[in-house]
């Protein structure tokens, strides 16, 4: 068996200020460790501020002060190259960024400057990993746009001029025009509406077939998960406490956090009432000791306030942390 | 039959954009009808894609954008007479919005109390400050929080779920008797979505007051409401109670919203999108 294309080893994050004296450290990313096999849809989810963006920053190697990594690895094993995100060089990040590694991101008029045409971006992002004449390069995006089912007319329009969903499927194109490797995917279908989501997300899965590349898909919406993700990683307050294959973390979930989100989602044709969970999520500031979901937790007893459970193997592939996994009731 | 709260007759919204030559009118809502009985609170939801036009029709049932035809009564009173100041605030009184995004409705500098006490003051029309204190504590404790555990808070300080509840209860401070709640999920987590919902659905039936609610989510939908509309292009394509329009939807329309929703079981023969 190959190596994973992302290994991810003891990856710890915090946020590091200090003001007039007072020192804060947010632990936004702790002790995390995942790996994501060539070709598959890895998800991520976790309510908002339990350290999903943060993560994937880090793997990106997009970090900016406040933000430290403290210990820990990120290493990509591509096709022909083995790169360090944290001991790699600038050049060698510049080489590799939006070649084998791109993104695909929630917002679109970030990605897309208001003011020039969309021909503009596909120049700036991709033209110099392309290495062709200009002339070459634009028939190979008007190539990759109708393989995408977009029309190449869209390269001559402003984003305004664009729809939402539109906007949103011409930056998957633009994330995936260099056939790269592995596509960060950061909430890319929360701020469409059902409908659109729909053709979005099919965009994203069959791309991804054709390409094989591996996508790391983050978003808060069980849904998508259920329907696109091959595997599944559920963060809370910045640890990651259960992951397992999509399919089995739905039927059997091993930590009652996921048996929660699982349980809470509203469902069509179900009109019962659903609970949501009590209390606030963790400040990481000041993340409480042990399990940090114990404050939250119906299964809590005294050893989850002690101690941090480990991230153990509860089924081939399914691991989780939780003292009380077997009592966690399935769905 | 009883009396009508809330009377939406065969409203239209036009905006207009653009040059001379070059403009274009956009029909935001058209021809739509829609009646709220006084003395039966309800959940109606107003269910379409983006740029549906549920936004306006919102904002029209606000008095914050007036209509280009037809005439929305608010009991008994058409909106376009609503002026001046005792007017606009004694209809704010009596119908209270409810935004998006609980984190651009606070202002991030200013505690959370303060748009409690100020409703309390300028709405409610209370002075003392005992007074002020207690229709604070009443609101907050109707959305499951107390004034202790909001008071002298930022926004920041406060989940996201939280925040949405301190606004719902900041709307409920003048005890109105109809809510106008514009996608008040959908900036939440998807497992915080229930509570909010399920709290909305509390305060209709122990409170009274009738909620107009303003989505694209059908599975929150399905499990509040009691009546729907499903907008279209400014027009309501299809409405009626909410079990059996969304049980068997008859609108093209309304099939394809149907089909769109994910559903949250994994599908048995691999994932929805390998078929």
């Amino acid at each position: 068996m190959s190596a994973p294309v992302l290994e991810v080893s003891g990856l710890r994050a915090y946020y590091r200020t200090s003001a007039f004296g007072t020192r804060r450290e947010v632990r936004a990313v702790d002790d995390v460790d995942l790996r994501i096999e060539a070709g598959e849809i890895y998800g991520l989810a976790g309510e908002s501020s339990c350290g999903k963006t943060t993560l994937i920053k880090t793997i990106a190697n997009a970090i900016q002060p406040p933000l430290e990594v403290l210990a820990g690895s990120v290493v990509f094993n591509f096709r022909d190259q083995r790169i360090d995100m944290h001991g790699a060089s600038r050049e060698e990040l510049r080489d590799i960024r939006w070649k084998r590694l791109s993104y695909i991101m929630q917002g679109s008029m970030n990605v897309l400057n208001p003011v020039r045409r969309v021909r503009h971006a596909f120049v700036d992002f991709a033209f110099r990993h392309i290495g062709r004449s200009k002339a070459e390069f634009l028939d190979i995006v008007r190539a990759h746009l109708r393989r995408l089912h977009l029309e190449p007319d869209v390269l001559d329009a402003y984003p305004h001029q664009l729809s939402g969903g539109m906007r949103q499927r011409v930056t998957i194109a633009l994330a995936t025009v260099c056939r790269p490797e592995f596509i960060i995917a950061d909430e890319p279908t929360t701020a469409l509406d059902v409908v659109v989501q729909k053709g979005v997300l099919a965009m994203i899965h069959s791309v991804q077939r054709e390409m094989g590349s591996s996508v790391i898909f983050v978003t808060h919406d069980m849904a998508v998960h259920a329907n696109l993700t091959d595997r599944l990683g559920i963060m809370y307050g910045g640890r990651l406490v259960e992951e397992g294959r999509t399919a089995d973390v739905f039927r059997r979930p091993r930590h009652p956090y996921t048996a929660h989100l699982i349980a809470s989602l509203p469902r069509l044709g179900d009109a019962a009432p659903k609970e949501g969970l009590t209390g606030a999520p963790p400040n990481l500031a000041d993340p409480p000791p042990g399990c940090r979901f114990h404050p939250r937790c119906p299964l809590a007893s005294d050893i989850c306030r002690r101690e941090v459970p480990p991230m153990t193997e509860r089924a081939p592939g399914h691991r989780a942390a939780c003292f009380h996994s077997d009592q966690v009731s399935p769905p | 039959m009883s009396a009508p709260l809330l009377e939406v007759d065969r409203v239209t919204r036009v905006y207009s954009s653009g040059g001379l030559l070059t403009r274009r009118r956009v029909v935001a809502v058209d021809g739509v009808d829609l009646r709220l009985d006084e003395g039966r609170p309800e959940i109606v939801t107003v269910i379409g894609e983006s740029g549906s036009g549920k936004t306006t029709l919102a904002r029209m049932i606000l008095n914050m954008v007036s209509p280009s035809a037809g005439a929305i009564r608010f009991r008994g009173t058409d909106l376009s007479a609503v002026r001046g100041t005792a007017a606009r605030l004694a209809f704010m009184r009596q119908v209270q919005p409810i935004f998006q995004n609980p984190f651009e409705a606070f202002n991030p500098m200013k505690r959370v109390d303060r748009y409690l006490f100020a409703t309390a003051r300028h709405m409610a029309g209370l002075a003392a400050p005992a007074d002020i204190e207690a229709a604070a504590d009443r609101a907050l404790r109707d959305v499951g929080l107390s004034l202790a555990e909001v008071r002298r808070r930022y926004p920041h300080e406060l989940s996201g779920g939280q925040l949405q509840r301190v606004a719902i209860a900041r709307a409920l401070v003048s005890r109105p008797a109809l809510l106008v709640a514009d996608e008040p999920v959908s900036m939440i987590d998807a497992s915080l979505r229930a509570s909010i919902v399920n709290l909305l659905r509390g305060l209709c039936v122990r409170t009274g007051v009738s909620i107009i609610y303003i989505t694209h989510d059908l599975a929150t939908a399905y499990s509040v409401s009691d009546r729907i509309l499903i907008m279209r292009l400014g027009k309501v394509v299809e409405s009626g109670p909410a079990r059996t329009v969304l049980d068997d939807p008859q609108h093209e329309y309304s099939r394809l919203l149907k089909s769109s929703v994910l559903s949250p079981e994994v599908p048995s023969n691999g994932a929805f999108f390998h078929a």
